[in-house]
């Protein structure tokens, strides 16, 4: 997408340095050709090739019903701190450090008790609104074991800019222990 | 009645004298769009300088880690501020102006369809943005965000009067959006030059005709969420709250379909102004002129379809998200169909370089790039990583800027020397130009960056561990930078308004009908109106202009101290009527100051003065119709060039009537929104388990009244027709509409617990609604007998009563979807 914008960036910056300095070399487009050509031929294949591999990508994002359900985690935000729960883990107790396995996928259900936040953590990449009376889930995966940043995306108040958690990916094996070692 | 030919400077006098603006105090009774277009500018110019300031300090407290220069209270407000400032009263008051002034010059008219309903429009730009800067200068300004997103903006979030001043002083800013849009498309569809058929229109009117269009569908959808806001503010009624029925997300949906469209509608007049300038520049006629008609309609359709993408990471389903991310991606075609034509056009002509033309290579540089980001924040999987954070932030500033701050900087010295009658003093130009873009993209690139690197917005300070540290203070030098660059334009203007050499007129050989007048241009723009027989983009505007000034045309004299323009068949352009414009008058004036009390009544709970204001203001436009119109009838009158046409009160095709259609299609806009609302809760929000008590259905009678009401009015405009007196039949409307309006407010009063649950919550709105629409139609009705008495109604003279019917029908209409909703959400719990 980086490039793809570059080259059109310049391709259009050229065509229109060249339109001021020297219109004789474009003299031999017609003008209608101008709108055929800028106006459909050139955004149209790219706008679809971008589409498509868009919606795909978006698809292979998402829960699938054959899939094996993954594990869910419950991030429950309000002004202006992070909760999390663990309801696959009975006897976890709530946290404020997001706890995960690394290496998998976790379903993070997200909700919020007074106003509107929104769960992010740029490292692990897309975010989702933490919104009250609703739940949304957003499917993360951290790869390795390590520590990640969490911040809330959606402004919630004075306190915005302090909402931030720390995440601890864990390699499987001591994950539980982790829990353990939280409560 | 064949009329004398006076000499050049006779008729000059003579017609200065007809359309003055009174001196001293007189000042605040004008009406002409020579002065309100420019009040608009300025007072737009001065907002975008607060909304500056404001962006400063944003960037002062951002330039490095941990800052304690604002704390995140002070914060908030600011950059609430600014986005509110910049959108509402820079932007969109900035294009009205220019629209207001450039429009009946383009077009061939004297003024525009409504001088006085544009005064009102600009008192009430001044009174509601003064709300706002007086509230930022007391500390009480919003600070929920420009975007002010429930339940962070209820009552319960922000206890404080922050938000109630957002919410009453934007709606008041937006009547004169509303006035402004109605104003724009009845000059355009009605007051062109003769001749001057709607496919020889300069392609500037096609572009404001859209963008009216587009804000009169626009504007309701806010209109509404902002009364819905304000009702759950002061009345508890539970719209947006999720445990008693409401729904948080239903105020982003009416935000935003508002919100997207806006962003259109405040670049299509921009583009419109390039459409003008580039051919100029390129000295031939626009490439494409039927292709961008296309294009600009195309993008107003698609800019309606597309508002989720502000919404792809609420939890809409992905399916949904690939329809609104395609229709995001698509609405690239018609931009780039825009930006080929003016290459385009460029290409194929002999450019010559100007001032102007290096604000529009700005505008190429950074406009394009900005539609690139768009393509790509409209693809979902890109979207839920950058989205809320810098690189949108980037994004917008790129669009904006880009797509409407150059082009007006461009406008700015284009049409400079038609305000001023002056040459510009230059020398200032050139380094404000290359300061504002260096600083620009100095500030707004680097945030690409930031914002990928995981920067959320609206943060008020940030640690400085995470590697945001340099770029942020780059981005604050370079808007240190940008703002030197605005500051030298502004000494530039000063200048040229001090110093600039008086100049020949039409410096840019411009074809165009706006430069075929002296410069600064007389209160009545041509001293006759020209006959046009080719596109109006392509005129000898010189020639033109002196045999015009010589009284050559149509209307080429002064008669009986009247205002005249005329107004022509809205396809052919062929003149149907004469258009006689009202004087100079303090209405507007005190109109707005009575809709501010209703306003400040509400902002500061003084619920007593409510009543007053709106009687105040109802009596007021009770005046406003005083010195309209005739009491017998004249018949057709002569307009110069052999013709004769009748005037605009004996015609039924007149600009009151079809600005009545653009009123009711505004307000059918918000009701629309409203029946969305409702469904949208119904269905969507969660909590809605019946059962619901029921409903009133005595109270249902106001529906029976409301259709003998509208049907009163119907038989008084037929017995007019035919010569017989509609007296008793308009006051019988008056007297059902008033048994309608109470039916309708018992109703309201016996909804039970209104605050319980947004079904009641809705209900209460819905027959709100309907009674207001009850009381505007007897009102009318009560002004139509009143119009009838002081003798200006016959059988010919028949506007008040059509506009009369059209309201009483729209009023009993309403209350169809009224009770069929009440019906069905009581219903659900029967």
């Amino acid at each position: 997408m980086f490039w793809g914008s570059v080259i059109l960036f310049a391709l259009v910056l050229g065509l229109l340095t060249l339109s001021l300095t020297r219109p004789a070399a474009l003299k031999a487009i017609r003008p209608m050709h101008w709108i055929i050509g800028g106006g459909l031929l050139l955004p149209v294949p790219v706008l679809l090739l971008l589409l498509v591999a868009a919606v795909l990508l978006g698809e292979r994002l998402l829960p699938r019903p054959g899939d094996p359900a993954p594990m869910r985690i419950e991030a429950r935000a309000s002004q202006w701190q992070w909760r999390f729960a663990y309801p696959d883990n009975p006897g976890a107790g709530e946290t404020e450090v997001l706890h995960l396995p690394a290496g998998q996928s976790v379903d993070m259900v997200v909700t919020a008790e007074d106003v509107i936040h929104s769960f992010w953590i740029p490292r692990l990449g897309g975010k989702i609104d933490a919104i009250p009376g609703r739940e949304n889930i957003i499917r993360i995966a951290a790869d390795k074991p390590g520590i990640y940043r969490g911040i809330c995306a959606e402004y919630c108040g004075e306190g915005h800019d302090i909402m931030g958690f720390v995440v601890e990916a864990h390699a499987p094996a001591d994950f539980a222990a982790a829990l353990e070692a939280a409560r | 009645m064949s009329q004398e030919r006076l000499s050049p400077v006779a008729l000059h006098k003579a017609l200065e004298k007809i359309w003055a603006t009174p001196p001293g105090w007189g000042r605040l009774s004008a009406v002409n769009h020579n002065i309100l277009g420019k009040r608009f500018m300025v007072l737009a110019l001065v907002f975008f300088a607060i909304g500056g300031v404001l962006a400063m300090l944003i960037r002062a407290q951002l330039a490095t880690p941990n800052s304690a220069f604002i704390g995140p209270d002070l914060y908030n407000q600011i950059f609430t501020m600014h986005g509110t400032v910049m959108m509402f009263l820079f932007a969109i008051p900035m294009f009205e102006g220019l629209a207001m002034y450039l429009l009946p010059k383009m077009l061939g008219a004297r003024d525009l369809a409504f001088p006085r309903l544009a005064a009102y429009g600009f008192w009430c730009y001044l009174f509601g943005g003064s709300i706002l800067i007086v509230a930022l200068l007391v500390g009480y300004a919003p600070n929920s965000g420009w975007f002010m997103y429930t339940p962070l903006a209820s009552g319960v979030y922000t206890p404080g009067i922050n938000a109630d001043v957002w919410l009453l002083g934007i709606t008041f800013v937006e009547i004169s959006a509303v006035t402004a849009a109605i104003e724009i498309i009845v000059t355009i569809l009605k007051m062109r030059a003769p001749g001057m058929s709607l496919t020889r229109m300069p392609i500037f009117g096609w572009y404001m005709l859209v963008t009216a269009a587009m804000m009169l569908i626009g504007f309701p959808p806010l209109i509404l969420g902002s009364i819905l806001l304000e009702l759950e503010r002061a009345f508890d009624l539970p719209f947006f709250d999720p445990e008693r029925g409401g729904d948080p997300l239903l105020w982003q949906h009416l935000f935003w379909l508002f919100g997207h469209p806006e962003v259109y509608i405040i670049f299509l007049p921009a583009a419109g102004v390039l459409s003008t300038m580039i051919p100029t520049f390129a000295r031939r006629q626009l490439v494409g002129y039927n292709a961008i008609i296309v294009a600009i309609v195309a993008m107003a359709f698609l800019s309606f379809g597309l508002w989720v993408h502000h919404m792809f990471t609420v939890g809409i389903p992905h399916l949904a998200l690939a329809f609104f991310s395609a229709a995001s991606a698509l609405v690239a075609i018609p931009t780039a169909v825009q930006i080929f034509a003016w290459i385009g056009t460029l290409a194929s002509g002999r450019p010559k370089f100007d001032i102007p033309m290096l604000y529009v290579v700005g505008f190429f540089i950074v406009f394009v790039c900005g539609g690139l980001t768009g393509v790509m924040l409209a693809m979902v999987p890109f979207n839920t990583q950058a989205h809320d954070s810098y690189f949108v932030v980037a994004h917008l500033h790129y669009v904006l800027v880009g797509g409407f701050v150059f082009p007006m900087l461009a406008a700015l010295y284009y049409w400079l020397p038609h305000f001023t009658g002056r040459r510009s003093v230059y020398r200032l130009s050139v380094p404000a130009f290359w300061l504002i873009l260096i600083g620009f993209n100095l500030t707004f690139f680097l945030m690409h960056l930031t914002g990928l690197m995981g920067m959320p917005r609206r943060i008020s300070t940030y640690p400085s561990n995470w590697g945001w540290d340099w770029l942020n203070l780059l981005s604050s030098f370079g808007g240190f930078l940008m703002t030197m660059g605005f500051a030298l334009v502004l000494i530039d203007i000063v200048m040229q308004f001090r110093f600039g050499r008086r100049g020949s007129r039409n410096p840019w050989k411009a074809r165009t009908l706006e430069w075929a007048m002296p410069t600064p241009p007389p209160a009545y723009n041509f001293a006759a109106l020209p006959a046009i027989t080719g596109r109006a983009d392509n005129l000898e505007s010189n020639a033109l202009g002196r045999e015009l000034a010589s009284g050559q045309g149509y209307l080429g004299f002064p008669r009986q101290g009247r205002q005249e323009t005329l107004g022509v068949d809205m396809a052919s352009g062929e003149p149907d009527q004469v258009i006689i414009l009202p004087r100079p008058s303090f209405l507007p004036l005190w109109t707005a100051l009575a809709t501010g009390g209703f306003f400040l009544g509400f902002l500061f709970k003084l619920y007593w003065l409510l009543p007053p204001a709106t009687l105040a203001a109802i009596i007021l436009f009770f005046f406003w119709t005083r010195t309209l119109g005739e009491r017998r009838d004249v018949g057709p009158v002569d307009i110069g060039e052999g013709k004769a046409v009748p005037v605009d009160g004996e015609v039924k095709d007149n600009v009151t009537w079809w600005a009545t259609l653009c009123g009711i299609a505004c307000d059918a806009t918000l009701y629309a929104a409203l029946l969305f609302g409702a469904l949208y809760l119904a269905l969507i929000a969660p909590g809605w388990t019946p059962p619901f008590p029921g409903v009133d259905w005595v109270a249902a009678l106001a529906f029976p009244a409301g259709i003998a009401a509208g049907w009163l009015a119907r038989l008084a405009a037929r017995r007019n027709g035919a010569n017989q007196t509609p007296a008793p039949f308009l006051l019988g409307a008056v007297a059902v509409g008033l048994v309608t309006a109470g039916l309708l407010f018992v109703s309201i009063l016996t909804v039970p617990a209104p605050t319980s649950h947004a079904n009641l919550a809705l209900r209460v709105v819905l027959l709100i609604y309907c009674a207001v629409h009850a009381l505007v139609a007897l009102l009318l009705a009560l002004h139509a007998y009143l119009r009838w008495r002081g003798g200006f109604v016959s059988a010919l003279r028949a506007t008040d009563l059509r506009v009369t019917r059209a309201w009483t029908d729209y009023a009993a209409a309403a209350q169809v979807p009224a009770w069929a909703l009440i019906a069905l959400l009581g219903g659900m719990g029967a």
